[in-house]
């Protein structure tokens, strides 16, 4: 059964239509690719599926029930986790502190309810043991490599139980070496259930780890494809309309 | 491997005493610390009992609106209306007990004027996208005009029934010969270290200060939090008004004028970044006292008082020259 299901999304904004009739679902442990240039709609689809703004039109499941979402907050609620393209980490705090963002745990001291800094601190060190990352839970986000901060930002989707990651660019801006860091990351969070979207531009990330592909040209879907059957040359391809569509 | 991966992770990079040579506040106090010890020695007149009392009770008023001040400043805002907002708190106080009403009436309508300045701050900054710096630098002027004109720009020095329990409540000493000024500080600062440190609401301030796009994000309320964190700086002024009331026995419409520029010295000495994301209670302190220390120690070595300005300007430029170093180290 699909974990997450569109159909027939639609979104404009005034007289922009960023996207346009788009449905696909996803399984669960199933890794999907989702390409597209820039302004194909990828960031708007996205931001749909986080709870950043409602589609114009059609309709989004979750496990079978609608899912209808006002706020980022919503997505998180109901079992969607995103990782942002900027991570949304603090430099100023440790990488405890931002795992745990907006989610503190506490305990009691006498009767006033005071954060549970022990217990956050080893959460997040076995969280970071589980994603093998060589992330310190004290260290300061200033002080880190990109591929730490990756892991730190994945590290949060850990906290909860989700059924859906959507990856935002996550390799945009690191080193080669941390890509091989990040996409096993990825495969970690597949080999234990959960579906990971992961929008991309890069072709061999797409190719390294995803089992299916999906690509966007001017807001509409034009392939849908699993990876094997498909090739790094003919996704280029649909992406910049050189190929019409499969 | 594996072994080798807990151990990375178990190790601390920051042990308290690392924290502690990294703190700027710490520094601040060394630094007061020797001053002192070298005016004990150089002047006979700084280590007697009237003196010290004296310095504490002064740094109390700038450190109390410090506190609330480094906590807008860790939000990575400003509030440049403190002084006003201090002035019209004690000028609401005298003019209602001046009427007739009692001390509780009087400072509940001190404290809610106070609270009602930092909600229209906070709300125009949080949630209509004002920048800070301009909404209260009309604030300060508004502050400071409607103390005028509830006073009618006159001295209040008559306190109604209630006087002599005015008086008592600024320029007593409760407990142990400690002024009560110092008291109501240390309990404030005190309960803001507890609040920046172990709860919540702390934390967020920070995560807010470092980066307000990811607070955001991760479900913090970054709007309702602003407006607090205003409101608080706003109460601390008024506040310090009301104890300030009661200390001088007498307002006048230029209390606290010009006031917010040496809290915001205190709040930066003590180790609050301007960009946002760092500040301390024991900073808000340490800044206010070294401040403080400055003062009275130019007066006692006979140093002109037109040096005072060079001496704390000096002090800023200082700390941030020390926050400088720091972030190019870290950048290596």
């Amino acid at each position: 059964m699909a974990v997450l299901e569109l159909s027939n999304i639609s979104k404009h904004f005034g007289a922009i239509q960023a996207v346009n009739d788009v449905s696909f679902s996803l399984e669960a442990g199933e890794v999907i690719g989702l390409m597209g240039d820039n302004g194909a709609g990828k960031s708007t689809l996205v931001k749909m599926i986080a709870g950043n703004f409602a589609p114009s039109e059609g309709t989004m499941r979750m496990d079978g029930e609608p899912l209808v979402m006002h706020h980022p907050v919503d997505a998180r609620r109901h079992g969607i986790e995103i990782v942002h393209q900027d991570l949304a980490l603090c430099n100023n705090l440790t990488a405890a502190a931002n795992v745990f963002l907006g989610r503190e745990l506490y305990r009691w001291f006498g009767p006033i309810r005071v954060l549970d800094y022990a217990t956050m601190y080893r959460r997040s060190g076995e969280i970071f043991a589980e994603l093998k990352s060589e992330t310190r839970p004290r260290d300061l986000i200033r002080n880190m490599s990109g591929g730490q901060r990756q892991a730190v930002a994945i590290g949060r989707t850990r906290l909860s139980n989700p059924k859906v990651v959507l990856m935002d660019e996550p390799t945009a801006a690191i080193s080669v070496r941390q890509v091989a860091e990040v996409l096993n990351l990825i495969k970690r969070l597949r080999d234990q259930g959960i579906t990971v979207v992961l929008i991309s531009h890069r072709m061999p990330d797409v190719f390294g780890v995803a089992d299916r592909v999906i690509v966007l040209r001017r807001g509409t879907k034009v392939a849908d494809k699993r990876i094997d059957q498909s090739s790094p040359e003919e996704v280029t391809g649909l992406i910049t309309g050189a190929i019409e569509g499969v | 491997m594996s072994i080798t991966l807990d151990q990375t992770i178990a190790q601390r990079q920051h042990t308290w005493l690392t924290s502690l040579l990294r703190s700027q506040a710490f520094w601040v106090f060394v630094a007061i610390i020797v001053a002192c010890l070298f005016l004990t020695v150089a002047t006979d007149s700084f280590a007697t009992s009237k003196n010290i009392f004296n310095i504490t009770r002064n740094v109390t008023f700038t450190a109390i609106i410090a506190l609330g001040m480094t906590m807008v400043i860790i939000i990575g805002g400003i509030d440049l209306s403190v002084g006003s907002v201090l002035c019209l708190s004690s000028m609401v106080l005298a003019v209602t007990m001046h009427a007739g009403y009692g001390l509780e009436i009087g400072i509940l309508v001190a404290v809610v004027t106070s609270l009602a300045v930092g909600a229209f701050n906070g709300v125009l900054v949080a949630y209509l996208g004002f920048p800070p710096f301009v909404v209260t630098l009309g604030m300060l002027s508004i502050a400071r005009s409607l103390a005028m004109v509830a006073s009618n720009n006159t001295v209040v020095f008559e306190f109604g029934p209630d006087h002599a329990r005015l008086l008592d409540l600024g320029g007593g000493a409760w407990l142990l010969g400690i002024a009560n000024p110092v008291l109501y500080m240390v309990a404030l600062a005190l309960l803001v270290g507890f609040v920046l440190k172990w709860t919540k609401f702390g934390r967020h301030l920070y995560a807010i200060g470092g980066n307000e796009h990811a607070a955001m994000l991760t479900g913090v309320p970054v709007r309702p939090i602003k407006v607090a964190v205003y409101m608080i700086s706003a109460l601390s002024a008024g506040i310090a008004g009301i104890v300030q009331t009661g200390w001088l026995g007498a307002v006048t419409t230029n209390l606290g004028t010009g006031m917010e520029l040496q809290v915001i010295a205190a709040a930066v000495i003590g180790g609050a970044s301007l960009v946002g994301g760092v500040g301390g209670a024991t900073g808000a302190l340490v800044g206010a006292a070294l401040i403080e220390v400055i003062r009275n120690s130019l007066g006692l070595l006979g140093i002109n008082a037109f040096w005072q300005g060079t001496f704390i300007g000096a002090c800023i430029i200082i700390a941030v020259a020390f926050e400088r170093v720091r972030q190019m180290r870290s950048s290596d």
